[in-house]
């Protein structure tokens, strides 16, 4: 395996967040009836002919821009002509030699080390329709066809499963940020296609690759991947060859199999769209979509290192998350110590929100009530541990928490003597601690303050209460 | 001869035609000289023409994001050869 190096490229589909298709008006909305949103254009009627969406040739070249390439000067539509009924007119309208932009990267994160992946092209195509297949027949929906996609190509600059994870992951960070799609993959808006193929260390040319479809997750993807390059590696080691082909990733076995269809060598004979006229005003939009760009995860991950003090690791986590990192910036205008909203956001909160599916934006928990939370525990109204379970209650209730320590009386209990009382029963009930730590077992106070605390129901200041028991305990010694 | 038999099968399989011996031989020489005359264009001198991809010079012919009323599911299907519900029905593509 290690004598062995892989070799990873990606294809993403895009589905663009425009209100209508790509070349006509029917509506992209996603869940309607089989063939309600259609019409001549979009079902490939003769006579009918396309007309461009300005605003998905807008999104196109905001990803673009994002994504660092180039925009090109003037863009053209291709026809790419294949027989396959997913597609009406017997050619999906695409782009093939004046692409969108090309020559772009994106930035990966990987063992604490920044990684270039290098992205070919980003050019704009139509969906497809959808396919059902019965028995005896293959039934269809149009729907889908003409829906904006975009087709993002990366160079096989990935040479692991999880540098191609890391690579999905910060793609669809940056998309989100710039709000081009809806990024879900269950609903098919994003979809990924990998080649993979694997060479003895130092050879130079690549060895024959093969391309997986049929991955709903980057964990899949990641999965599939490494099954791929192992059976490769195996294939190769064994005095095999590998067939360039089209694998279908079975998530439930964990496999990938030879795609058996009616499929053969491709030849899609490109040739210009004469519906479509060329187009040059992508170059003359730049201007509008610079300004329009918000601040992307890689300079954003710099800025909260450099304003905040936070790790590499904490920033890059806080940021993968446009809701998650604005929120952090909103807690942090409140309350000074950054690290500490960073560590209840990434700790508590995020254990929460994962808990029950659910991200920052729709957690019921304001900013003012995190930070006004976390102001109580430093005037010491409220111990640490009281906070994690009063955090849980101001979600569940939306109640701020100032409010529910009132109500609930949860205020930390520092005068000395409750504390007193509480500590004299502890040591009574517990004489068999007591003469542990009075016999040198200095770990047996811990015991003690524990006991404390739940007579106290965690309200006991924990200090106070060490210093009290030991007080206590030595004075008895 | 510009082009040969092999070609022209090549390409009717591209097409989904099934063309016989007879009209494969046919058709080779009707395209053959179908061919021979669009290689009259070489001996032009295009020197100075900037390479196009559309006849008319136009460019940025675009609509604004609006959504229109689309046909209803009956109308669309509605010259299907052959449906199922409301969805077009085809021969079986993936091989079971």
């Amino acid at each position: 395996m290690t004598d062995y190096e892989i070799v990873i490229g990606l294809e993403v589909h895009l589905q663009l967040k425009t209100k209508s298709k790509v070349f006509c008006g029917c509506s992209t909305a996603f869940g309607a009836p089989p063939n309600t949103h259609v019409c001549p254009v979009c079902l490939g009627f003769p006579g009918s002919l396309p007309v461009l969406n300005r605003d998905a040739l807008k999104l196109g070249a905001k990803t673009a821009i994002a994504l660092n390439c180039r925009v090109e000067e003037e863009i053209k539509f291709d026809r790419k002509n294949y027989f396959y009924p997913d597609l009406p007119k017997a050619y999906q309208i695409s782009q093939f030699s004046q692409p969108l932009s090309r020559h772009g990267y994106l930035q990966i994160l990987f063992d604490g080390k920044e990684k270039r992946i290098g992205i070919t092209r980003v050019h704009l195509e139509e969906d497809t329709g959808k396919l059902f297949h019965t028995q005896d027949a293959s039934l269809i929906d149009f729907n889908r066809s003409g829906t904006p996609l975009l087709e993002i190509v990366s160079e096989p600059d990935m040479s692991s499963p999880e540098e191609a994870y890391l690579y999905l992951t910060a793609l669809k960070s940056i998309l989100e940020y710039i709000d081009v799609s809806d990024c879900n993959m269950e609903e098919g808006s994003l979809r990924c296609d990998a080649n993979v193929s694997v060479r003895k260390k130092g050879v130079k040319e690549l060895g024959v690759k093969t391309e997986i479809k049929n991955m709903n997750s980057f964990k899949a993807v990641k999965a599939a991947l490494e099954y791929e390059a192992e059976r490769q590696i195996e294939t190769i080691g064994s005095g095999g060859k590998i067939t360039q082909e089209t694998r279908l990733f079975d998530s439930a076995r964990g496999v990938t199999e030879p795609m058996r269809s009616k499929e053969e060598s491709h030849d899609y004979r490109y040739f210009p769209e004469p519906d479509l006229t060329p187009f040059d005003f992508a170059k003359n939009i730049l201007e509008d979509v610079k300004n329009e760009m918000p601040e992307l995860p890689g300079p954003k991950r710099k800025r909260f290192m450099s304003n905040y003090g936070l790790s590499d690791y904490d920033a890059a986590v806080l940021v993968s998350d446009k809701a998650m990192a604005d929120y952090f910036e909103k807690c942090a205008s409140l309350y000074r110590n950054s690290k500490i909203i960073a560590n209840w956001i990434m700790g508590d909160i995020s254990a929460y929100m994962k808990e029950h599916g659910l991200t920052i934006d729709r957690l019921n928990l304001k900013s003012e009530y995190l930070t006004g939370m976390l102001d109580m525990i430093d005037k010491g109204v409220i111990s640490g541990k009281i906070a994690k379970s009063l955090l849980i209650d101001s979600i569940q209730t939306g109640k701020d928490p100032i409010l529910l320590v009132k109500e609930k009386g949860l205020e930390q209990i520092t005068d000395a003597g409750q504390i007193d009382q509480a500590v004299d029963q502890v040591i009574k009930e517990n004489q068999k601690i007591v003469g542990d730590f009075i016999s040198g077992k200095q770990n047996a106070v811990m015991a003690l303050v524990g006991k404390v605390m739940t007579k106290t129901k965690g309200k006991a200041n924990p200090r106070k209460v060490i210093e009290m028991l030991k007080k206590r305990l030595k004075g008895e010694a | 001869m510009a082009i040969t038999k092999d070609t022209v099968k090549y390409a009717a399989n591209l097409a989904r035609i099934e063309l016989s011996e007879k009209e494969l031989e046919h058709f080779t020489g009707q395209l053959d000289r179908v061919l021979e005359y669009v290689h009259k264009l070489e001996g032009l001198n295009v020197e100075k023409l900037a390479p196009t991809s559309h006849v008319m010079d136009i460019k940025n012919v675009y609509r604004d994001d609006i959504v229109k009323e689309s046909l209803p599911a009956s109308e669309a299907i509605k010259n299907a050869p052959a449906k199922e519900g409301d969805l077009f029905k085809v021969q079986k593509i993936i091989e079971a």
